[in-house]
């Protein structure tokens, strides 16, 4: 009987399913999102043991103030020129991610993810990581190679899946590859490049190489096994690796409490691995170099990994796929406390005295000439869907290094279907 | 596994006999410690890593001595995370090493699956080849040892079901060196797959018969330097008239001791490499003789049996004199006690064989 129960008199159990604070229609005040001022943070010395500043894992590491001045130990004391090129690089990603998020919108690919609000994450790192560094990105870090100077055009073939697609077309558009600059295969499976990264790094070190490996993960993706297996490694071997993670609050509609930030912080993460963890104002390019240059330092003279959690905000869609009007108040982005990080980044050049509106105006409209004229370019070599971009049979391609006599096999049916559907292919 | 330790264990104190100049007797243990002995001299790159493999020298004592002897940034222990084991071994091979990660059982391998299946597997078509996976992951499977549900799998189906692996097993010390080094040596991921019922000898099938050991077999004449087993290659291991056995790993010892103690002139085709299949060998053989059984001690459903039978339906249909036969585990965990009841042992073989046999 219930009665005679020992637990009879407590009430019964019930099961916490996280909600965020505001849903479509909700008025939004982010009052209850602590941001710490800029400079208050504390920067240890790179050879600090991890240990000693466990209360970086629970702060923001922020350099740009209210009126654009950066403050503090952690601003890196950049020269107008190095200041004026990230801006660039970010304006450029803003201008370029535009333009594709139209064209799949008009139907000349299948798909895009944009990167609006969080361009300071990726674009800051790439600044402040050495070129041949190697990256090991998410989906979202499409500014590591704007950064880095690859072409808009062979992004764009890439996007297009187009004759000019140096990846011939097999892989969902932003899923790049660029080898040359340090930029690895992006996977669609989520953190499974967390791992690699560690043992890219531990290689590097084995090698007895200089160079370290970066990382980035979303935080909804810090629930999968890849995460922790990789925080382990790196921890374990002290892997020179920079592990970031990219907090934007949202992982497709889910909201970042469905991977444990009502209970802590992501760098927080860090302190139960024994690794050096910070946690930074994404929004913040001045912050988000100096943890990257900081965390790259530890890397390079073997002091081991570091996590970086860059909290910011995605101001647009998961993808092109999905609506977040649908999931989240329309209110969010622009009341998110941390603000735009292009103009931040831009008011802090003109509070310096080496930027102004005039010459911003006329970067904006230079760079989106530029991106539009790289469009041009890369669809004189096709879009996605109109004719055939690559050869028929490229499709069997690379599976092995050598194709195997089931593969040719399977070559000649597709061949033999092709003669038998009359070329669809190739009918205007 | 205190008690698959101590068995295995013995493998060390086996005497090595030469047999020739530079040929010496080897079980499979010794083989392919000495497949990656040889490896880790020739290349600079060969990394090999995994849980208890260092200073231990692995469970199964597969990496003995290699720690001593190559350093430990080339033979090191993990962390117990096979995610982080393939992860990592990727990782290292987009660097430039040719890592030789180990899984110390077959069976615990499922957790890595998302890195094997989606990423090793996919790296150089996703790339265009400008990142590849060189990688040879080394796993023992297989049951008869009384290792229970979570250390007698066989799960080489999954992985012949993905596009972009390859997957080796060997049967015997021979072709266990030769192909390891040959998997080393290819520039695409390999999951070597190693039956640890046969590393200390090859096996009839009679578990309460005394056990052999590798010193009187031909496979266990091993050349002490370096040679390779193609991978795609199978081996005829016993030429015959009167049926086509395809087998791979311990069932080809079994299959052999059952024909031979039956009388039946088979002919047993040790396929050795699954993916990518010699079906050239397979279909001479079975055209030859017009009859088909295929061995594995893998589950039944979807398993690899049921690609071969497929494959030689489709190829030799008009050459078979009767339904081609499948003997294979069942379709349930690998018990612990019952074990016995579980493998595909002689009886089952005998029954099968007489059935495919029965109108001649």
């Amino acid at each position: 009987m219930a009665s005679e129960h020992p637990r009879a008199n407590l009430p019964p159990l019930s099961l916490h399913v996280p909600e965020p604070r505001f849903r479509p229609g909700d008025p939004v005040d982010f009052a209850a999102v602590d941001v710490p001022a800029a400079g208050s943070a504390r920067r240890p010395d790179t050879a600090t043991p991890a240990g000693e500043f466990h209360e970086l894992a629970y702060t923001l590491v922020r350099v740009l103030d209210d009126d654009g001045q950066a403050v503090g130990p952690w601003d890196p004391k950049l020269s107008p020129d190095m200041l004026r090129r990230m801006l660039r690089s970010m304006v450029q990603l803003r201008a370029f991610d535009e333009r594709m998020f139209r064209a799949q919108r008009q139907g000349k690919t299948s798909f895009y993810m944009k990167a609006l609000g969080e361009e300071a994450v990726a674009i800051a790192a790439a600044y402040a990581l050495d070129r041949d560094d190697m990256c090991f990105p998410s989906y979202r870090q499409q500014g590591l190679l704007i950064a880095r100077g690859y072409p808009l055009v062979e992004m764009m073939n890439q996007i297009y899946s187009n004759s000019g697609d140096k990846l011939g077309g097999k892989q969902l558009p932003i899923m790049y590859s660029a080898k040359d600059f340090g930029f690895f295969s992006i996977s669609g499976n989520l953190t499974t490049q967390y791992p690699q990264a560690v043992g890219w790094a531990m290689a590097s070190a084995a090698q007895g190489d200089t160079r370290i490996a970066a990382t980035w993960c979303g935080e909804g993706s810090t629930a999968e096994g890849d995460f922790h297996s990789a925080c382990t490694f790196a921890a374990v071997y002290r892997a020179p690796v920079v592990l970031n993670v990219v907090n934007n609050q949202w992982a497709i509609s889910s909201f970042s409490g469905f991977a444990g930030a009502e209970a802590t912080t992501f760098a927080a993460r860090a302190v139960g691995y024994g690794i050096a963890g910070l946690r930074v104002d994404g929004n913040d390019a001045l912050a988000v170099y100096a943890a990257t240059q900081w965390a790259a330092e530890r890397a390079r003279t073997n002091q081991g990994p570091t996590l970086i959690e860059h909290f910011t905000y995605r101001a647009e869609g998961h993808s092109t796929s999905d609506d977040p009007t649908q999931y989240r108040s329309a209110g969010e982005p622009n009341a998110w406390p941390l603000g735009d990080p292009v103009r931040r980044l831009k008011d802090h050049l003109i509070a310096v005295g080496e930027w102004d509106e005039e010459r911003h105006a006329a970067q904006d409209k230079e760079v989106a000439e530029e991106v539009k004229a790289a469009q041009k370019e890369a669809e004189k070599n096709g879009i996605l869907g109109h004719g055939l971009h690559q050869p028929l049979d490229s499709l069997f391609d690379g599976v092995f290094e050598e194709m195997p006599w089931h593969l040719k096999e399977q070559r000649q049916q597709m061949l033999d279907e092709e003669t038998a559907s009359g070329r669809p292919w190739a009918r205007k | 596994m205190g008690a698959q330790v101590t068995e295995v264990s013995d493998v060390d104190t086996i005497e090595t006999a030469a047999v020739e100049t530079d040929t010496v007797r080897m079980n499979m243990i010794q083989a392919i410690n000495s497949a990656l002995d040889v490896m880790m001299a020739r290349d600079a790159t060969v990394t090999v890593m995994g849980e208890d493999v260092g200073y231990f020298g692995g469970v199964f004592r597969a990496t003995a001595g290699l720690q001593g002897k190559y350093g430990k940034t080339r033979v090191f222990d993990t962390p117990i995370t096979e995610i982080g084991i393939i992860g990592v071994a990727i990782g290292m091979g987009a660097y430039g090493l040719r890592p030789v990660p180990e899984i110390q059982f077959a069976d615990y391998i499922y957790p890595a699956l998302d890195q094997l299946v989606s990423e090793a597997a996919r790296l150089r078509y996703r790339s265009a080849g400008e990142f590849t996976a060189p990688i040879t992951v080394r796993s023992p499977y297989g049951g008869g040892i009384f290792g229970g549900q979570t250390h007698s799998q066989s799960p080489e189906g999954i992985f012949t079901h993905v596009s972009g692996i390859k997957t080796v097993i060997p049967s015997t010390p021979y072709d266990a060196k030769g192909l390891l080094i040959a998997a080393i040596e290819d520039n695409d991921p390999v999951l070597f797959l190693e039956p640890k019922r046969i590393y200390n000898g090859p096996f009839n099938g009679y578990w309460d018969r005394p056990a052999e050991n590798w010193s009187k077999h031909p496979g266990g004449a091993v050349p002490s330097g370096y040679y390779r087993v193609e991978l795609g290659k199978a081996q005829v291991v016993r030429p015959g008239e009167a049926l086509t056995i395809l087998a791979y790993g311990t069932m080809v010892h079994v299959c052999r001791a059952v024909v031979e103690e039956a009388g039946v002139d088979a002919e047993i085709v040790d396929l050795r490499t699954l993916v990518p299949l010699d079906i050239e060998t397979i279909e001479a053989s079975v055209k030859k003789t017009g009859r088909c059984m295929i061995v594995h001690e893998a589950t039944r459903t979807g398993g690899f049996g049921a690609e071969l039978s497929a494959l030689v339906q489709e190829r030799c249909f008009y050459h078979l004199e009767a339904p081609i036969e499948r003997v294979t585990g069942f379709d349930t965990p690998y018990p612990h006690s019952l074990e016995w009841a579980y493998f595909p042992g002689p009886v089952r073989i005998g029954q099968a064989l007489e059935k495919i046999m029965k109108d001649v």
